[in-house]
């Protein structure tokens, strides 16, 4: 991949700091927050890549990756960076720019009933703020 | 002590376990909640995006009315617990976050009031040798596996509820009730919050890897403080147990059922026919099931 | 007259008696002739050990001591110090080497007890025959020579002269200052290096106690601690520096410019020129090999703009000798040159620059006059990239070795970069940031927060020429991603190399050098500015790739151990050293020519051969060599060696 001023400091990743807060530079990529994720055995690509790859403006792989949508914001990454990164924002962020450009990562519609009558009320709401709002 | 009681959406409805239990506890240790006269769902996650502060305007608007009765705010689940303290935490730290809020919302405050989830309430102000003192039945030899999850404890600076690495007060809690305490090293993970909302499946690993963890060291019960915790690993352990022959189905409670079963309150009140693991096989063999019938 | 020689035998814990027996050597020895006393401890080397073989020479009378312990390296100062305090003369003290020599290389115990017993057997026959004996005294010279006049030489003259001695400081180029004059700014601070180096190099110009000694290089060396003589040669500058004033009308004058070698190419120099305005001495030298004059005897315009006929054509080179009593080696480093990598370019593309042309195009003083400028056009590069250990890690074509300084020059070089092009981006290729000194890890976070730097791990594997770009082929095996960048401007960290000719300075100085030919120092860890040879004394890069703290301080513990050297009026030399009998030596001199310490000479009056005993080493050369057997070897003359030879062939 040919990278240059406009993938590293591109509108995307000024975006994604704006939503987050965080410095996507900050991180030099230890690997502390995949090795305590506790989802990563679910995700496609590690926490910590994801980041790696927001940090060469890789938009488009990054927007595809559905460890995006396996981040559970619980923030154990974030407690534990030596580098004061909160990774769970980043995400956030990353999840926010799908999000705000239309693109729902959950059809209720296709949420199996059972599920639907089964989950507490908190798990709805949790999952309609993170998936499509 | 008297609080503003602030018992969430999921309270009223699938865990009323929970709340029922918490309420035959508080009346046995002189804890009165004073439930709000008017409260709204916090939104369940707590908004991470700094662009964005509408998400605050529920929260915030339950801390403003909660202020106003003069009572410190308490909350049983642990996401409200989450949500409402970190925006408290927010609303005290970010005069601009706070001035947007206040005028958009129509209510003064600045961040001043207290948040306490009913464990902070137990071990802070009531304090454990009060408990210790009112437990009539003491719940002896049963081997108790604390589940924290996520929402108690991080982020740490802003919650201030224990350490997230090393917890303790639901093992001190366990132990003042009579019962032993087992620790494993999972306590804190996390067990997948929503994310089985959108697919069942993702969450299944990693709720087995803390069942298995308790219950290869001893446990015979998971306690735990927040309905999607329970509704996590109570619920997936049917399937669990399809595709592993071997493993041990553990009972999930609520950390408010031992705790009325110890203080002696009626067994109805604690709402085991919730469980999709039965936990009276449990209670039963360590001598606890007479109490329960 | 019988002996009576204690033999102590050492078990150094596991050491020895894993392997010898040694309570076996200690009783065999008991009915030797001569021995009468023998003892073996766990640690002879402790207190407790010292204090029996004390107790025994005084109780049993002892009038000679073997100890069989570890190499004499280690110890034998110990035993024959512990032998002096308990009356004995400490030259009848001998260490049988039973551990280097017998236990820690071989395996079968039977076998080397045996050899142990030998060894320890030779040693009483030396004993035998050893002599009481007083050391040598030597006078020393108070004055330390320097050479290299970088900020580790110039600080370490500092030192010596403010403590009150003579120093004299040669530097080989015309005008001190070293590496650092190069430099723009100094990391982790970012201060200017001129604003702290010139401070330094005035006060060595103008130092009552120092005698600088520009553009000289060293000749010859002779001697030893405390007595070396210096030849040092004082190369033609062609123009009088006496005579000099500095007003530099010369050079404005002179016609021929060429590259200046000081800048790397990135700038001019004319003819005759001084290196820098700040520099010391500030005085100009004529190059003969570019000089118009000296090509075809025509020009002169120097010599018809200066006032005080200072120009002087016919000027020769001068040899001058100096004692000295030490001698601090700072001769410092060179970058690995960058046509060595074919991959980036063989030095042939303009804009692919190494660090020192960096600190050349960003420094105020320099051609650009701190205006960032890439060599090829004079653009002011945007997109610029810096690759890492080019040469250094790299057993292949550069040098296995970490250079230590570039991961911290770099990210300076990042961050300066985008102080000047505040829109412009600095990828870095690393292998690993090492960045371990104060307030370095710091540093380069912060230039990652501030100046957006964007580290990549990887090598590059090419960089070519693109159009007005220079194309960068790297991985980042971060992300698993081939990276390409068309840069502006790439700036390659080569390796720190030794000085080309460390390895010719080290033979006229009878110092070692590494494979790599950086001086070797003493003891890694524990003599770590000393060398092999008495009095002479390393400091800076010379010795290992350093940064400018470093180099500092090593400089400061160089001086501190010439101030030592100088604290008292004479030094002690062994005595072990040959002597002549005049009355069989027939004044051959074949001794002479053996010697390689110069401590042979002939008196050509009395036709007999002399020692200097002060350069004698005791190396035992010449005694083999004399015909007649003229020549002795104190405490080993040929009587001694041949019973110890009896005793093993017994």
């Amino acid at each position: 991949m040919q990278i240059s001023r406009s993938e590293v400091r591109s509108d995307f990743v000024l975006r994604v700091e704006e939503i987050s807060g965080e410095k996507i530079l900050g991180c030099y990529q230890c690997g502390k927050c995949s090795a305590g994720c506790p989802m990563i055995q679910v995700m496609d690509c590690p926490p910590h890549q994801v980041l790696r790859l927001t940090q060469l403006g890789s938009r488009d792989e990054v927007l595809a990756s559905g460890t995006i949508w396996l981040c559970a914001s619980c923030q154990t990454c974030a407690s534990r960076c030596p580098r004061g990164v909160d990774l769970s924002r980043i995400m956030e962020a990353l999840r926010a720019v799908r999000l705000r450009a239309g693109q729902p990562a959950l059809d209720l519609g296709s949420v199996p009933k059972e599920v639907l009558g089964d989950v507490p009320q908190q798990a709805l709401v949790a999952s309609l703020r993170k998936y499509t709002s | 002590m008297k609080y503003a009681y602030f018992p969430g959406c999921t309270l009223h409805t699938q865990a009323d376990n929970f709340r029922l239990s918490c309420d035959a506890s508080c009346r046995e240790l002189g804890l009165e909640l004073a439930e709000l006269q008017s409260w709204e769902c916090c939104g369940a996650v707590f908004p991470l995006s700094t662009d964005n502060r509408l998400p605050l305007a529920s929260p915030f608007r339950t801390l403003a009315r909660a202020h106003a009765t003069g009572q410190p705010l308490l909350t049983l689940c642990s996401a409200c617990y989450n949500v409402l303290k970190r925006t408290n935490y927010t609303v005290s730290g970010n005069a601009e976050v706070r001035e947007k809020l206040e005028a958009f919302v129509e209510l003064p405050y600045a961040g001043q009031g207290r948040v306490v989830h009913l464990l902070e309430a137990i071990r802070d102000d009531l304090g454990w040798g009060a408990l210790r003192a009112r437990v009539k039945r003491p719940l002896s030899g049963l081997p108790v596996a604390a589940y924290y999850g996520c929402l108690l404890l991080r982020p740490q600076e802003e919650l201030q509820f224990d350490d997230p690495e090393n917890p303790r007060v639901l093992e001190e809690l366990v132990s003042a009730l009579g019962a032993k305490p087992v620790l494993y090293p999972h306590r804190a993970e996390c067990c997948g919050a929503y994310l089985g909302v959108r697919d069942s499946e993702s969450t299944l690993g990693a709720v087995r890897t803390i069942l298995q963890a308790a219950g290869a060291r001893g446990a015979r019960v998971l306690v735990t403080s927040c309905p999607l915790c329970f509704y996590n690993l109570d619920s997936a352990q049917a399937r669990i147990s399809q595709e592993d022959l071997a493993f041990k189905p553990l009972p999930v409670l609520y950390f408010t059922q031992l705790l009325a079963l110890a203080l002696g309150a009626p067994a109805s009140q604690l709402v085991l026919s919730r469980h999709q693991v039965d936990p009276w096989p449990a209670l039963q063999e360590l001598g606890l099931g007479e109490v329960v019938a | 007259m019988t002996r009576r020689i204690g033999v102590f035998v050492c078990w150094c814990g596991f050491n020895i008696s894993a392997t010898v027996d040694v309570q076996r050597v200690s009783r065999s020895l008991l009915d030797y002739p001569g021995v009468a006393w023998t003892a073996d401890y766990k640690y002879c080397c402790s207190d407790p050990g010292q204090r029996m073989l004390k107790e025994a020479i005084v109780s049993e009378g002892l009038d000679g001591v073997v100890v069989a312990a570890c190499s004499p390296s280690m110890h034998e100062v110990t035993f024959r110090g512990a032998a002096e305090a308990a009356g004995l003369n400490p030259y009848q003290v001998e260490i049988a080497n039973i551990r280097e020599q017998c236990s820690w290389v071989h395996a079968d115990r039977e076998a080397a007890t045996a050899k142990a017993i030998e060894l320890v057997k030779t040693m009483v026959e030396k004993v035998r025959g050893d002599e009481s004996l007083q050391p040598i005294s030597v006078p020393v010279t108070k004055r330390c020579l320097v050479i290299g006049g970088g900020i580790s030489g110039m600080q370490a003259a500092l030192e010596v002269a403010q403590a009150g001695y003579q120093v004299i400081l040669v530097e080989r180029e015309p005008t001190i200052g070293g590496r650092m004059a190069q430099l723009g700014e100094t990391f982790p601070t970012l201060d200017c290096a001129s604003c702290i180096l010139t401070p330094k190099t005035a006060e060595v110009g103008r130092h009552a106690r120092i005698r600088l000694m520009a553009f000289s290089e060293i000749q010859k060396v002779s001697g030893y601690v405390g007595n070396f003589e210096v030849e040092i040669k004082k190369k033609p500058t062609y123009v009088d520096w006496d005579k000099c004033t500095g007003c530099m009308e010369c050079v404005t004058r002179c016609p021929k410019k060429l590259p200046a070698e000081f800048e790397r190419g990135t700038g001019q120099r004319k003819s005759i020129y001084v290196t820098f305005p700040q520099a010391v001495p500030y005085r100009p030298r004529i190059d003969r090999e570019s000089c118009i004059y000296f090509a075809s005897g025509r020009c002169r315009i120097c010599v018809r703009y200066c006032q005080v006929e200072a120009i002087d054509f016919e000027q020769q080179e001068t040899v001058v000798t100096e004692k000295v009593g030490a001698i601090i080696v700072a001769t410092g480093y060179d970058l690995m040159p960058k046509d060595r990598f074919g991959e980036y370019g063989y030095g042939k593309i303009p804009d692919v620059i190494d660090g020192l042309e960096f600190e050349r195009l960003n420094s105020s003083s320099g051609p650009t006059s701190g205006e960032l400028r890439r060599p090829s056009d004079g653009k002011i590069p945007e997109e610029v990239v810096f690759i890492q250990c080019v040469g250094s890690r790299d057993q292949e074509k550069g040098m296995p070795y970490c250079s230590k300084i570039c991961c911290m020059y770099t990210a300076k070089h990042a961050r300066l970069f985008k102080h000047k092009v505040p829109q412009g981006q600095a990828y870095i290729f690393y292998m690993d940031v090492r960045a371990a000194g104060k307030g370095y890890e710091e540093f380069i976070q912060k230039g990652v927060d501030e100046e957006k730097l964007l580290y990549l791990r990887g090598r590059v594997a090419r960089v070519f020429q693109d159009g007005d770009k220079v194309m960068v082929w790297g991985e980042d095996t971060l992300s698993g991603k081939k990276i390409e960048i068309a840069a502006d401007l790439v700036v390659l960290a080569t390796a720190m190399v030794p000085r080309e000719d460390a390895r010719a300075l080290a033979q006229l100085l009878k110092i070692g050098t590494d494979a790599y030919g950086f001086f070797n120092e003493a003891h890694p860890k524990l003599r770590p500015v000393e060398t092999l040879t008495s009095g002479i004394f390393l400091t800076g890069a010379a010795q290992a790739p350093k940064d400018i703290p470093d180099s500092v301080s090593q400089a400061g513990s160089a001086a501190s151990k010439v101030l030592g050297l100088f604290a008292g009026d004479a030094l002690t030399h062994a005595p072990t050293v040959v002597e002549v009998d005049a009355e069989l030596c027939s004044g051959c001199g074949i001794c002479v020519d053996t010697c390689p310490y110069g401590a042979r000479e002939l008196d050509q009056y009395e036709r007999v051969a002399r020692v200097r005993e002060v350069l004698c080493q005791g190396c035992g050369a010449c005694a083999a060599a004399c015909p007649n057997g003229a020549t002795r070897h104190r405490n080993l003359d040929a009587g001694q060696v041949l019973a110890m030879i009896d005793a093993v062939l017994d």
